[in-house]
């Protein structure tokens, strides 16, 4: 594959992309614009994301692509095959291997360490968007700090559903300063956003990057009488017996039988390997 | 009121033009706490720039607008930094659009508009947000089992009642009313004016209404301004400047209202 450049993108374009990247690791959570590319698949497939790692990737990193928590799911498979091809790069599904990890929509359960990269592929970076169609008027909240905005649409949910109904892409408010959409992870993940590693976001379409520096200060927002709260399906993980990973819940016959299952589909197995044992595991599969 | 001595909002010689034409010009005036100044004049003639250049959402070419702030005194609004002025507009200041939808959010709960300029100022308390809603609610006449409901499913004279207990919840010291009858049949006018007027005398508002209706001012202003072409032609307390016009346009004015 000696046509492409390391990593698909030219290098002025992997320049220009570094140097959002450190914009935005200057300022947390402010969304820095950039010039997005086309990239050889489609919007909201994670091309922003792509396009981070692409100007991330160094010839000795290890990469790993998570869709959802599974390493195996098309959107996983198929960008770790991209990168496969067009760097070169080792590619890994394991968590503490890895250097630098694409994430749709999960923060690995496994504690991330100084030496990792957390990329996340964005949809829509603006948390004030569904309230507030004008960027214009956004742009300006975000830089006179107006954030009531934010709390109303935690009210309204608490009016309608008695609680905070908001279940991913939960709003934070990054050291004090900005409030940001943490792309669409369960807010069980929301508290992890603390953490060693570099976490960099990339939205393709909306042609925006942000970052997190390592041990950022990130505060879910929330009522003081209706605290935030990060919670997860009440159940173990029926193949591993974890009781602290967040579950998928699958349904498995049409008479209501149904499981739950890790979503992060590395722990769960590195679990099993350790002797681990669930519900519904059979002693042959593990 | 208190015991302040100067004027709350004093007006000087506030000019607006778009491109040759005139939006308003030559406007000065003070207004005092508790006062309610009316601006009268047909379709045109420049009430509405005005009221814009006054409340900070247009920036007048000329003059000066100078508002009493609580922590600074008298201070220039047009010069003023934008954060200080947009604070401004939602502690101090109250705007009554003539349509309910401009100044509502209309996909979000008639509890969440109300409350939404108490979490601008840093309400945290669902509890508390909650209390104070139904209690403007109560106070605009809205029933407080409606509190859940979008003003999409209220009707016109709700939605305007709706705006004001969104406007007045932080207990502003000045609010200005742009036509805030305007659209709405005249029994529902006659009690939205009925409400307005209790709620500026019990809180002690002031206020700046502009208006082409003379019945509203009649009710509502102390003093009034008719405006013609841009220009302030005449300028009294309302019942002698109704009673007794002494402008040619003023006469017309007064002259022209249809009589049942």
């Amino acid at each position: 594959m000696t046509a492409y450049n390391f990593a698909y993108l030219d290098e002025q374009t992997k320049r220009m992309i570094r140097r959002a990247i450190l914009k935005g690791l200057a300022i947390p959570g402010y969304q820095v614009p950039f010039a997005s590319r086309e990239m050889p698949m489609p919007y909201g497939w994670g091309t922003g994301g792509v396009q981070v790692s692409a100007a991330t990737l160094t010839p000795d990193d290890t990469f790993k692509v998570i869709d959802q928590g599974a390493d195996d799911t098309t959107n996983a498979v198929s960008i770790r095959k991209f990168f496969e091809k067009t760097a070169q790069v080792a590619t890994t599904e394991k968590t503490a291997e890895a250097t630098v990890i694409q994430t749709r929509h999960r923060i690995p359960e496994e504690p991330l360490t100084e030496d990792q990269i957390l990329v996340y592929q964005v949809p829509i970076p603006e948390p004030l968007r569904f309230l507030e169609p004008s960027e214009v008027e956004t742009r300006k909240m975000h830089a006179l700090e107006e954030y009531g905005l934010m709390h109303v649409k935690l009210y309204e949910d608490i009016s309608r559903h008695g609680h905070i109904a908001t279940a991913y892409a939960y709003p934070v408010k990054v050291e004090g300063r900005y409030v940001m959409d943490p792309s669409p992870i369960p807010k069980f993940d929301n508290p992890k956003m603390e953490m060693a590693g570099i976490q960099l976001f990339g939205a393709g379409r909306e042609q925006r990057i942000y970052a997190l520096p390592p041990y950022t200060r990130v505060v879910s927002l929330d009522f003081e009488d209706h605290p935030f709260d990060p919670s997860k399906a009440d159940h173990p993980c029926d193949m591993c017996g974890a009781g602290d990973s967040y579950l998928d819940e699958v349904i498995v016959d049409d008479a209501g039988g149904r499981m739950f299952v890790c979503s992060d589909t590395d722990y769960c197995a590195t679990r099993q390997a350790a002797g681990h044992r669930g519900r519904l595991t059979t002693e042959d599969a593990a | 009121m208190s015991d302040q001595q100067g004027p709350l909002l004093s007006v000087r010689d506030v000019a607006k033009f778009y491109g040759p034409r005139i939006g308003c010009t030559d406007v000065s005036f003070d207004l005092w706490p508790g006062e309610v100044m009316g601006i009268v004049g047909e379709s045109g003639s420049g009430k509405t720039t005005l009221l814009n250049c006054l409340a900070g959402q247009l920036a007048p070419d000329r003059g000066a607008v100078r508002f009493d702030t609580r922590a600074d005194g008298m201070v220039d609004t047009v010069t003023m930094s934008e954060p200080a002025r947009r604070m401004l507009r939602r502690t101090d200041w109250a705007f009554v659009h003539q349509h309910a939808h401009d100044g509502l959010r209309m996909n979000v709960s008639a509890g969440g508009n109300v409350g939404e300029r108490l979490m601008a100022v840093g309400a945290r308390n669902y509890a508390e947000i909650r209390e104070t809603a139904l209690d403007w609610l109560g106070r605009v006449e809205i029933s407080g089992e409606r509190i859940d409901d979008r003003p999409s499913a209220f009707s016109g004279g709700m939605r305007q009642r709706l705006q004001i207990a969104r406007n007045l919840v932080t207990g502003p010291r000045l609010v200005f009313m742009d036509e805030p009858t305007g659209g709405l049949d005249v029994s529902v006018q006659a009690r939205l004016l009925d409400l307005l007027r209790g709620l500026v005398r019990e809180m002690g508002l002031s206020a700046i209404i502009v208006t082409h209706d003379l019945a509203v001012v009649r009710l509502l202003a102390d003093r009034l301004m008719v405006m013609k072409d841009g220009r302030v032609v005449e300028a009294g307390l309302t019942d002698q400047v109704l009673d007794d016009p002494q402008h040619g346009y003023t006469q017309l004015l007064v002259s022209s209202v249809l009589q049942v």
